[in-house]
């Protein structure tokens, strides 16, 4: 499963060479998340309904390498936008991916764009 | 200044961390380099048996490599010091690297003794010091067991060698524990204390030896049999010795440093060695003409050799405390100060209830003035507060005894912290006293446990000084004129009981609106489902009404499983159940292959379902007139029945009847944790009610009824809250208690520590439930009621609208499902792949 995990790399927003889009913004619950398919990758797609913004992330959890990181609940710890896995509720930031209850790798995260109502996620692959 | 640290164990570690906090510390100042044998840095050693458990060697390191070097410090792992100069003052490695020092300080611990007996080197005997040590036991066990061998012993009845058997026996090994003296813990326990003990670990299936001296260990590779001087043997398939430990003072030594006469490297007050530049400290070192075997001796060790690395003049007063309390095998265990009372010199006064073994003994001092030590078993709750007054030599209570009997006739409670001078030490493995902690909360404004344990280290230790921290806090707030609020999260300042007053109040509807009105920031995954909860308290509304703030399972209304599958969990009121209807359960678990178990609450549980399919499941359950078991919800689970008198001879009432009855009344019901009920035909309670949140118990003369039980972590046995009730009486009471409970309980908080923390009680609950002291009676029967008669099946709900079934796709993009799921064979079934 390691390798699994070894797959996913934050993508820079000045590195993406395609942005894929993923669906509508309607396809996507508010508040919450849910999960696309990209080559693949399962990439974990969050709407912050209340702020209006967009945030991808790997949708592997790496403390037990399981793909549910889009089935976490969000929220944010002062201030930093974060999802919670739905296993054992460890936090990880949306913004950089690092875990922020325990010492657990990072998780890859990807930029989010919005364009004529499309959601596109960009990529270096 | 350059010091060399020989050891990287707990104390080593303790040192570098003491050396580098204070205020005062440079790197430029100090060149510091640690040798660990060990190839992983200090790990947590008191809590090795955690290890069994998750098997996760890093959650025990008490730093991690980067903060040495953040630190200026060189840590080598991996690396013997297998000399020491003290003329030209080196020390020289393994790989015969010479090095020097200015300061040298030797924390290199102990060994496990291991006693010469013939055979002792056979496969399968193990000492139980190491990560390692386990590692080996752990794949050893899993060789025997394949082979259908699963006997273990464990040799030594001492602290260790108890953590050692109740690690074996999760091994899942038939558990025997072997020990010379007649009693367990001689040590710590006196001989009838150690009976008890005894009785208590019997009591769960480990078998216990006294008095038995080892003769030899047969077998041809592998260990298998043992045999005793008085002629018995017993099979042993894999041994642990746990005899006792033995400094590690072989390379101090051979430099000539003085020992002591039982071992140890000899030690000043500044932990000097015969060598003014070199220091000993923690298991290693022998004050007093003693070792160590206990972490808060060695920390105070470490402590006093930083403080002479700062030209201090820190030294040891005494010789260091050795009071204990812990939690061997599940069962209470302490003792302090001059626990056994060779000489005879104090008065004892001992309390024994073999019933349920219990044993306490404390001894005053022969004027009857002063607390001279003590000894607990099987509840060790007063240990704080005991050790506490011996070590402060505060005064006694009129009635010695009230110190472990509890006050009784209305006296003083024992348990008060604001008694305590400043100078009474709480935190013992961090040397932490009250002052510090009370500094911490007026002076410094900390007013939550996790920020005082930070700022103080008070509680980081072995944990058990936690409850008192917490009292402390408490006192002191409450001295401030504050109160003491358990607030939801950063996004609520407000308790639970508050917000379900407010949201009421203000009439707020969804989650949003709080936020806006009486919120900060964006929410969590603690504040969400605490509103989730109030807002279906209030309105009864399931959780498809607002899915983006339920707990990840509620908002898929399944339970989601080691592989990210989910499991499937049909109500099934009772236990009661047709035959057809189990058909059904039978024909879908077939058709989607699905793992099927009968559950702990007397239903059926089908697991490793893929969300996909998950509508489709239910909707074949819903067909056949199943509803939501709500296992995925802090909400009513089961309520548990025995057959009651429609069959059983000894029935008082129909139970399943009533269990039926009352769980229809209250499925779908949320609260602020899971709620269970059972009702038992008469008092043999086969049921287990009083194993629940509510349980009924058939009397002659009617119902008694039963509030505020649990199993799981901290079991607790329901009280009596009335007697003799007819079924309408019962059911009144219970909305009562039901809708009190959801109105005022923290999130997460069972029944039974909910009452716990009641001001006034069981007699308080009493008078509001049967009572009606409150005069909210019929305010919280007609909220129940209205809850009851708005329910809904969510499942059904959810099958029946397009919108909510969207939602169980794995891909919002594409019709596959995850691949990465995988099942393996588990007898005739399947189960996930484990993890690694
Ligand atoms: C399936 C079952 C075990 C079994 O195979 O028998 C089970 C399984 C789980 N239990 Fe349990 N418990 C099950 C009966 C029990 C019982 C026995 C009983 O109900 O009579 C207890 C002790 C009684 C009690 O609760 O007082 C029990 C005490 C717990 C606890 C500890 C609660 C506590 O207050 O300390 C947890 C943890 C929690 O709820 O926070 C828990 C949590 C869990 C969870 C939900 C863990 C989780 O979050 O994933 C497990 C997953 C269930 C699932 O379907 O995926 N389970 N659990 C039982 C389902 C009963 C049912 O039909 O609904
Ligand atoms: C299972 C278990 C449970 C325990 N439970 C408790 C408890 O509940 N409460 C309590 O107070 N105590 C408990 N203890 C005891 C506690 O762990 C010890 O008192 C503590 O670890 C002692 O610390 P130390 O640094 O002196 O020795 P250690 O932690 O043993 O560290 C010594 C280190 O030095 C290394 N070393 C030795 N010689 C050399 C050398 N020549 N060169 C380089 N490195 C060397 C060793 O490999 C070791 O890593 C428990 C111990 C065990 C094993
Ligand atoms: S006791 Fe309950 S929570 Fe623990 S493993 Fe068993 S089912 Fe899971
Ligand atoms: S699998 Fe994500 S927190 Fe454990």
């Amino acid at each position: 499963m390691q390798n699994v995990l070894d797959k996913y790399e934050s993508v820079m927003e000045e590195k993406v060479t395609y942005w894929y889009p993923c669906g509508h913004v309607e396809d996507f619950p508010e508040n919450a998340g849910a999960c696309i398919k990209y080559k693949h990758a399962q990439i974990a797609v969050f709407y912050f309904a209340r702020m209006g913004k967009w945030y991808a992330c790997q949708n592997l959890c790496p403390h037990k390498v399981e793909m549910v990181l889009s089935r976490g609940m969000i929220g944010d710890a002062a201030g930093i936008a974060k999802v919670a896995c739905p296993m054992h509720k460890h936090n990880f930031s949306l913004e950089d991916g690092t875990c922020l209850t325990a010492e657990l790798p990072a998780i890859a995260t990807y930029p989010v764009k919005i364009e004529k109502d499309q959601v596109l996620v960009g990529f270096n692959f | 200044m350059k010091v060399i640290v020989v050891g990287n164990g707990m104390v080593g570690y303790k040192f570098c961390e003491k050396l580098v906090s204070k205020t005062t510390y440079k790197k430029e100042n100090f060149e510091v380099t640690v040798f660990g044998e060990e190839m992983r840095p200090a790990y947590d050693r008191v809590h090795l048996s955690e290890y069994f458990l998750n098997n996760d060697a890093r959650s025990l390191e008490l730093a991690n490599q980067d903060w040495y070097a953040e630190n200026g410090i060189d840590l080598k792992l991996g690396e013997l010091i297998k000399k020491i100069d003290i003329q030209n003052k080196t020390v020289e490695s393994h790989k015969s690297e010479i090095y020097d020092f200015d300061k040298l300080i030797i924390a290199t611990g102990s060994y496990p003794f291991v006693p010469t007996i013939e055979g002792v080197d056979k496969n399968g005997i193990f000492v139980y010091r190491t990560i390692e040590d386990l590692d080996q036991m752990i794949r050893f066990s899993e060789k025997i067991k394949s082979k259908g061998k699963n006997k273990a012993v464990v040799i030594g009845g001492g602290l260790l060698g108890l953590e050692a058997a109740k690690a074996v026996k999760d091994l899942g090994l038939e558990t025997h524990i072997v020990e010379f003296a007649s009693v367990l813990m001689a040590r710590q326990l006196d001989a009838r204390g150690g009976d008890v003990l005894k009785s208590k670990i019997e009591e769960l299936g480990i078998t216990v030896h006294t008095s038995k001296n080892t003769k030899c260990f047969a077998g041809e590779h592998d260990v298998e049999k043992m045999h005793f001087t008085d002629g018995s043997e017993l099979d042993a398939n894999m041994v642990v010795i746990s005899a006792g430990i033995k400094a590690r003072d072989e390379v101090a030594s051979a430099a000539g440093l003085e020992l002591g006469p039982r071992g140890g490297v000899l030690v000043d007050d500044k932990m000097q060695t015969s060598h003014p530049d070199i220091y000993a400290i923690g298991e290693v070192a022998n004050f007093l003409g003693f070792t160590y075997g206990l972490v808060a001796p060695g920390y105070e060790m470490a402590e006093i050799v930083v403080s002479q690395l700062y030209g201090e003049t820190k030294s040891m007063l005494e010789s260091p405390d050795m009071s204990t309390k812990l939690k061997l095998l599940g069962v209470d265990v302490a003792s302090f100060g001059d626990a056994i009372d060779i000489h005879h010199e104090h008065t004892p006064i001992i309390f024994e209830n073999r019933h349920e073994k219990i044993y306490k003994r404390v001894n005053i001092s022969a004027d009857g003035t002063k607390l001279m030590g003590g000894i607990l078993v099987g509840d060790a709750a007063e240990y704080n507060m005991l050790l506490q007054i011996y070590k402060n030599g505060m005064s006694l209570p009129k009635n010695p005894e009230d110190l472990i009997l509890g006050s009784r006739n209305g006296a003083e409670s024992l348990n008060d912290v604001s008694a305590l001078p400043d100078a009474a030490v709480i935190c013992s493995c961090e040397n932490v006293n009250k002052g510090k902690i009370c500094c911490a909360i007026t002076d410094e404004g900390f007013d939550n446990y996790k920020a005082i344990s930070k700022q103080t280290k008070a509680g980081t230790g072995c944990g058990g000084c936690k409850p008192m921290v917490q009292n402390i806090l408490e006192s002191e707030l409450k001295k401030m004129g504050r109160v003491v609020k358990n607030t939801i999260c950063e996004h609520f300042q407000y308790t639970r009981a508050e917000l379900y007053d407010i949201v009421k109040i203000k009439g707020i509807t969804d989650y949003d609106e709080a936020l806006n009105t009486i919120g900060l920031g964006h929410g969590c995954e603690s504040c969400k489902p605490a509103l989730a909860s109030i807002f279906a308290s209030l309105f009864m509304e399931t959780a498809n009404k607002q899915p983006a703030i339920q707990d990840s399972n509620d908002r898929f209304l399944a339970n989601i499983q080691r592989n990210g599958t989910y499991s499937v969990v049909p109500r099934i009121p009772g236990g009661e159940i047709t035959p057809e209807k189990l058909i059904v359960i039978g024909e879908v678990a077939k058709e989607y292959n699905l793992y099927t178990k009968i559950t702990g609450g007397q239903r059926i549980d089908l697991f490793g379902a893929q969300l996909n399919d998950l509508p489709a499941i239910w909707e074949k359950l819903i067909i056949a007139g199943f509803e939501s078991g709500h296992a995925y919800g802090k909400a009513l689970r089961t309520v548990k029945s025995c057959v009651g008198s429609t069959w059983c001879r000894f029935g008082m009432n129909d139970s399943v009847s009533l269990a039926v009855k009352i769980e229809n009344r209250y499925k779908g019901l949320r609260a602020p944790h899971k709620l269970k009920g059972g009702v038992s035909g008469c008092i043999r309670e086969c049921a287990e009610a009083r194993g629940k949140d509510f349980g009924i118990i058939a009397v002659e003369g009617g119902l008694n009824l039963y509030v505020c039980g649990n199993g799981g972590a901290d079991p607790k046995h329901a009280i009596l809250l009335a007697t003799g009730l007819d079924e309408e009486t019962c059911i009144k009471y219970l909305d009562r208690f039901l809708m009190f409970y959801i109105q005022t309980a923290g999130p997460l908080i069972r029944t039974a520590p909910w009452l716990e923390k009641m001001e006034g009680g069981i007699e308080y609950l009493k008078s509001v439930v049967v009572d009606d002291s409150l005069g909210i009676g019929t305010e919280l029967e007609a909220q129940m009621e209205k809850l009851v008669s708005d329910y809904a099946c969510e499942w059904k709900e959810a099958i029946e609208n397009d919108a909510i079934r969207k939602r169980y796709k794995h891909f919002i993009n594409s019709e596959e499902r995850d691949e990465n799921i995988v099942f393996v064979p588990l007898r005739e079934m399947k189960m996930p792949e484990p993890w690694k």
